[in-house]
C-alpha cells in the first residue's frame, strides 16, 4: 500500500461511475498501484474491467471519488493537460484500434509524431521496436493484411513506443492461442521488469494463476484483491519470451527511468 | 506541408471531394463582382471628374448663318473667371452627332440648337447660377447644363452596382465558410473512431484541427486556381465584347497592377477561410469531448 506522501501511479478512493443516468458500474473502488508494480484485472464480462481501464486512460473521468494518477487529481486536470498525462500512459485495447489506413510502421509511430519527434528518431525507434514484436518485414503492410497476433503485436509496440510509465492491455490474449498468450505475457513481464508499472484486464483464469501477479477482481462494479499463487509458479512457466534487443531494452530504460 | 499524407486519411475521403468546384465557382464569381465593382468604380469616378470641368450652354434654334448670338454668349464665357475654354460645337459635328438617332434624311432640315462645350477650372468653378442668368439675359432661352442633374442619378446608380459587386464577394465567403463546416463536421463524424484514438495516445485538439485545415487549404488552393483559370478568360471575353459594342458610350476600363494582385489573391483568401474554418470547427466539435 502506498502512502499518502507517496500516491503512486494510480490511487482509486471510493471510486464511482455510472454512464448518464444509468446505474453505478463501478461502486466504491478503492486501490493503489505502486510504481513498478504488475497486476491482473479479472472480473465476469460486465463486470466493469473495461470501464476501469477507460478510467485509467483517461477516456473517461469517476462520477464520484477520487482518482490520482501520476500524483494528480484527475477531476481537477483541465482538458488541455489531458494529453500530457495520456502520453505517459499506454494501451492495448480489446480490438487494438490500430487505423485502418496506416501501414504497420505509421501506426507505431503515431504516438511520437504526436508528440512532435523527428521524423528520423521516429524511423529509427519505430523499426527497432517493430524488429522486437518479430514484424520486421510487416513494416509497410496494413493492419487489413495481418493476422490478429500480428494487429495485437502492432497494437503492443504502439503502446509501448511512447516510453510509458503506465502500461494497460484489455484482454491481450483474447485473441490468440495459449502459446502465443504465454508470449504476450512474457513481454509484458520483461517491460515490467524495466519499470513500467503493467496492469492487463483478462479472462484467462489459468494464465493468472500461473504467472501468479498481484489480483485486482471485480464483481458487480466491486473491487477486491487477493495475491494467488507464488512465485514459485512462475518458475514452472514455459516458453521464455524472445530476447529483447540490447537497443531496444536500453531505449526503453531510458525512457522509463 | 501538404506533402505528407495525414494520419488521418482525409484524402481518401468522399465528402468534400465536390469542395474544389464549389470553391472554384466561388471564385469565379468573386473575380467577376470584384471586376465589376474595379470597372464601375472607374467610370464613376471618371464621370465624376470629368462632369465637374465642363458645362455645356445650348442656344435655341435659330436662322442659319445667325453667328451674333454666338459671338456674344462665346465672349461673355471668356471673360468669366474659371472657364479654360470655350468652343462652339461644329454644325456638322452636331449633325454627325444627332443623325443616329433622327436619320440623315431628316437632319438638314430641321433647325439646330448650338451648343457651346465650356471648361471650367475645377479648382475655381465659376458660379453656374450667376453665369446662367447672365446668358439669358443676353439671350434669350439659352440654357446652361452643368451635368449634374442626371450626372448624380447616374452616379448613385453605379455606386448601387458597385456595393451590390462587394456584396457578392462577402456572399461567396459566407458560401465557403458554411459548406466547410459542413464537410469538416461530416469529416469529423466519419472519422470519429480515429480521432477519439488520436486523442487517447496523446494528441491535442491542434494536432487533429492541422491535418483538416491543411486537407481545407489545400482543396481550396485547387478549386481557386480552377476558378481563376476560368474567370481570366471570361473577363476577357466582356472586355472585348464591350469595347467592340458600347462604341464609345462607356469609358474604357483599365486594371492596374494592383488590380490584378488583388484578383490573383481572391482564390488565396478563399482557400484561407476555408483552412481557417476547418480550423475552428474542429476545434469548436473537439471541445466537446473529453
Amino acid at each position: 500500500m502506498t502512502t499518502a506522501a507517496d500516491p503512486g501511479i494510480v490511487r482509486f478512493e471510493s471510486v464511482g461511475l455510472r454512464y448518464g443516468l444509468g446505474p453505478e458500474v463501478l461502486r466504491d473502488v478503492t486501490f493503489a498501484l505502486a510504481e513498478g508494480s504488475f497486476h491482473f484485472l479479472t472480473g465476469e464480462s460486465g463486470a466493469g474491467k473495461s470501464s476501469l481501464l477507460k478510467l485509467l486512460y483517461l477516456a473517461l473521468k469517476p462520477t464520484r471519488g477520487v482518482m490520482t494518477l501520476f500524483g494528480r487529481d484527475v477531476a481537477s486536470v483541465s482538458r488541455a493537460a489531458l494529453p500530457a498525462l495520456r502520453r505517459q500512459v499506454g494501451v492495448v485495447f480489446q480490438e487494438y484500434r490500430l487505423l485502418p489506413h496506416l501501414s504497420a510502421f505509421d501506426n507505431v509511430a503515431l504516438p511520437l509524431r504526436i508528440a512532435g519527434a523527428r521524423e528520423s528518431e521516429i524511423a529509427r525507434n519505430v523499426a527497432e521496436l517493430l524488429a522486437w514484436v518479430g514484424l520486421k518485414d510487416q513494416m509497410k503492410a496494413r493492419p487489413s493484411t495481418l493476422s490478429g497476433g500480428q494487429q495485437q503485436r502492432v497494437a503492443i509496440a504502439r503502446a509501448v513506443i511512447g516510453r510509458p510509465k503506465l502500461l494497460l492491455a484489455d484482454e491481450p490474449t483474447g485473441n490468440v492461442d495459449d502459446r502465443m498468450a504465454l508470449r504476450l505475457m512474457h513481454l509484458f513481464e520483461e517491460l515490467n521488469r524495466l519499470g513500467t508499472t503493467v496492469v492487463v484486464a483478462t479472462h484467462n483464469i489459468a494464465l493468472v494463476e500461473r504467472l501468479g501477479h498481484v489480483r485486482l477482481h471485480l464483481d458487480g462494479g466491486q473491487l477486491s484483491t487477493d495475491t494467488p499463487g507464488s512465485a514459485a509458479s512462475r518458475a514452472a512457466a514455459g516458453e521464455s519470451p524472445r530476447p529483447m534487443g540490447k537497443a531496444a531494452r536500453e531505449w526503453i530504460l531510458k525512457g522509463v527511468s | 506541408m501538404f506533402a505528407r499524407r495525414t494520419d488521418l486519411s482525409l484524402e481518401r475521403d468522399a465528402q468534400d471531394r465536390f469542395l474544389p468546384w464549389l470553391v472554384a465557382f466561388m471564385v469565379f464569381l468573386a473575380v467577376l463582382a470584384f471586376a465589376l465593382a474595379i470597372a464601375v468604380h472607374q467610370v464613376a469616378g471618371r464621370w465624376d471628374k470629368g462632369a465637374s470641368g465642363t458645362l455645356t450652354v445650348q442656344l435655341p434654334a435659330a436662322e442659319k448663318g445667325d453667328d451674333a448670338r454666338l459671338a456674344v454668349v462665346l465672349a461673355l464665357l471668356r471673360e468669366t473667371p474659371g472657364v479654360i475654354s470655350a468652343e462652339p460645337l461644329a454644325e456638322e459635328d452636331l449633325a454627325a452627332l444627332v443623325e443616329p438617332w433622327i436619320g440623315r434624311a431628316v437632319v438638314g432640315d430641321i433647325p439646330m440648337p448650338r451648343l457651346i462645350d465650356v471648361r471650367t477650372d475645377p479648382n475655381a468653378k465659376p458660379d453656374v447660377d450667376l453665369l446662367r442668368a447672365r446668358i439669358a439675359a443676353a439671350v434669350p432661352g439659352a440654357a446652361v447644363d452643368d451635368h449634374r442633374a442626371w450626372l448624380g442619378r447616374l452616379l448613385a446608380l453605379l455606386r448601387a452596382v458597385e456595393a451590390t459587386a462587394l456584396a457578392v464577394l462577402g456572399f461567396v465567403l459566407a458560401v465557403t465558410v458554411g459548406t466547410v463546416i459542413f464537410t469538416t463536421r461530416t469529416g469529423l463524424s466519419i472519422h470519429h473512431e480515429a480521432i477519439e484514438v488520436m486523442h487517447l495516445i496523446g494528441a491535442r485538439d491542434s494536432y487533429i484541427a492541422r491535418q483538416f485545415a491543411a486537407r481545407a487549404l489545400a482543396l481550396g488552393l485547387k478549386g481557386g486556381a480552377i476558378g481563376l483559370a476560368l474567370a481570366i478568360p471570361a473577363l476577357a471575353a466582356i472586355g472585348i465584347l464591350f469595347g467592340r459594342e458600347s462604341g464609345g458610350i462607356l469609358p474604357e476600363v483599365t486594371f492596374s497592377l494592383m488590380h490584378w494582385v488583388a484578383i490573383g489573391l481572391l482564390p488565396v483568401l478563399v482557400a484561407l477561410t476555408a483552412m481557417g474554418t476547418a480550423r475552428v470547427t474542429v476545434h469548436a466539435s473537439l471541445a466537446r469531448m473529453l
